[in-house]
């Protein structure tokens, strides 16, 4: 449940930036390989954002699928899981993507 | 997930049939994706078709959609609270503020300053994780008196209820500050930022931090520390690097424990290692009994060294 304390980063984000206005939608990253599991995420934030700017925002949540390239062959390859290694069995790559854990943008009420 | 009802939506649970070696994802159990409201008001929708409804209701308080898997990279989920109305394919109607920061930034900046603080002190802070009951504290117990001739020790004890750890480190004889999570199931840079401002740990010494029993969560939470630590007793099986990568990827050193145990146990060490190697290239190895006393020279050494590399360390 380290998700309730990743969505209580993502409000507080949330609310820095908002000031004071009312936020309609909260767009994050959530790299596949991060750790952090999209669907708590969800679960978590509407009572996170009770009360907050954010309290009626949409939060839509990114997945981003996770590659890596190799440091012998020079491949760039998918990565689904921690264990995944390049085919040509380098177990030597540096990950690209699929670790983000990231607040991309908020989109403001237009009625505020 | 669905708060109403706990459906899974979108899940992504995969299950491999170890008969047939197939793995198929379960892509949530309502698919077409259905809620029984409070009221007993009931709707569906399917897993690729857009929709937009209103939630003014007030009776369902958060939400789950599913969307079109056709975007190559990226798959997109949201939740909404109640209140909210929407519809897809989104236009933003209202300003858009990019924010662009990582959701755990202010944790790392005040594990940076953590580090900072220990930097400038020479102490070394290391981060023990492991599953609850590995032998973290016993291990701690046996090293304290050890060490205790060689240079100054401190403890920041994470558990999530009791003082029970700490008391018996104090018995050890090392000054211990007890962090209880309650709900929280890790330490974070601003708990031991308090615990270090509590304990006043002196220049030169040792900072165990132990942290709450868990092999998923603490892996995600930098505390400062300039190393992190596994330990793993023989007795949870040889599985269990892969089965949490996280957390062996993140280590510096493994210490596999309880290995005094190994005679009565369907248990390979090699199996252990050679899994360690497939998520953790670099970490040293220690194969140790808290218990015994076997193997904890060979702890002791990579203390000292790791004590000794943190005082002769020149933040650039």
């Amino acid at each position: 449940m380290h998700e309730l304390a990743i969505t209580c980063g993502i409000v507080e984000l949330v609310a820095k930036a908002a000031k004071g206005r009312k936020v309609a939608r909260v767009t994050v990253e959530i790299g596949k390989l991060s750790g952090v599991v999209p669907d708590v995420v969800a679960f978590c934030f509407p009572e996170v954002a009770r009360g907050t700017e954010a309290e009626a925002a949409f939060l839509e949540i990114c997945e981003i699928d996770a590659a890596a390239r190799c440091d012998l062959c020079g491949a760039e390859f998918a990565t689904p899981s921690m264990l995944t290694t390049c085919r040509c069995g380098s177990l030597l790559f540096q990950r690209l993507a699929g670790e983000e854990l990231n607040v991309r943008s908020i989109e403001l009420d237009e009625a505020m | 997930m669905c708060g109403t009802c706990g459906c899974a939506g979108d899940a992504k649970a995969t299950l491999l049939n170890l008969q047939t070696g197939t793995a198929t994802e379960i892509a949530g159990v309502h698919n077409p994706h259905e809620h029984v409201h409070a009221d007993g008001t009931r709707h569906s929708h399917a897993r690729d078709e857009p929709h937009s409804h209103a939630h003014d209701d007030n009776h369902h308080r958060d939400h789950d959609h599913d969307h079109a898997h056709d975007d190559g990279h990226q798959h997109q989920r949201h939740a909404h609270a109640p209140g909210s109305v929407h519809g897809d394919p989104h236009e933003p109607a209202g300003d858009v503020v990019l924010i662009e920061s990582r959701i755990l930034a202010k944790n790392d900046a005040l594990a940076s300053k953590n580090r900072a603080w220990l930097a400038g002190r020479e102490i070394f802070a290391v981060n023990l994780v492991s599953s609850p009951g590995s032998g973290k504290t016993t291990l701690l117990e046996r090293t304290i008196p050890s060490l205790a001739g060689e240079m100054p020790l401190f403890v920041i004890e994470g558990d999530q209820a009791s003082d029970y750890d700490g008391e018996r480190i104090r018995k050890a004889g090392a000054p211990v500050v007890q962090i209880n999570t309650g709900a929280g199931c890790h330490l974070d840079a601003e708990m031991v930022a308090r615990g270090l401002s509590e304990l006043k740990p002196s220049a030169r010494s040792i900072v165990f931090i132990e942290n709450v029993g868990n092999l998923v969560c603490p892996a995600l939470f930098d505390l400062g520390e300039r190393a992190k630590v596994v330990i793993f007793s023989v007795t949870e099986g040889e599985d269990k690097p892969l089965k949490y990568p996280h957390m062996f990827r993140a280590a510096s050193l493994i210490v596999i424990n309880k290995i005094d145990l190994v005679p009565h146990l369907d248990f390979s060490l090699q199996q252990t290692i050679d899994n360690v190697r497939l998520v953790n290239r670099d970490a040293a190895v220690l194969e140790v009994s808290a218990r015994t006393g076997e193997g904890l020279e060979a702890w002791r050494d990579w203390l000292c060294a790791e004590a000794a590399a943190a005082r002769e360390f020149v933040p650039l």
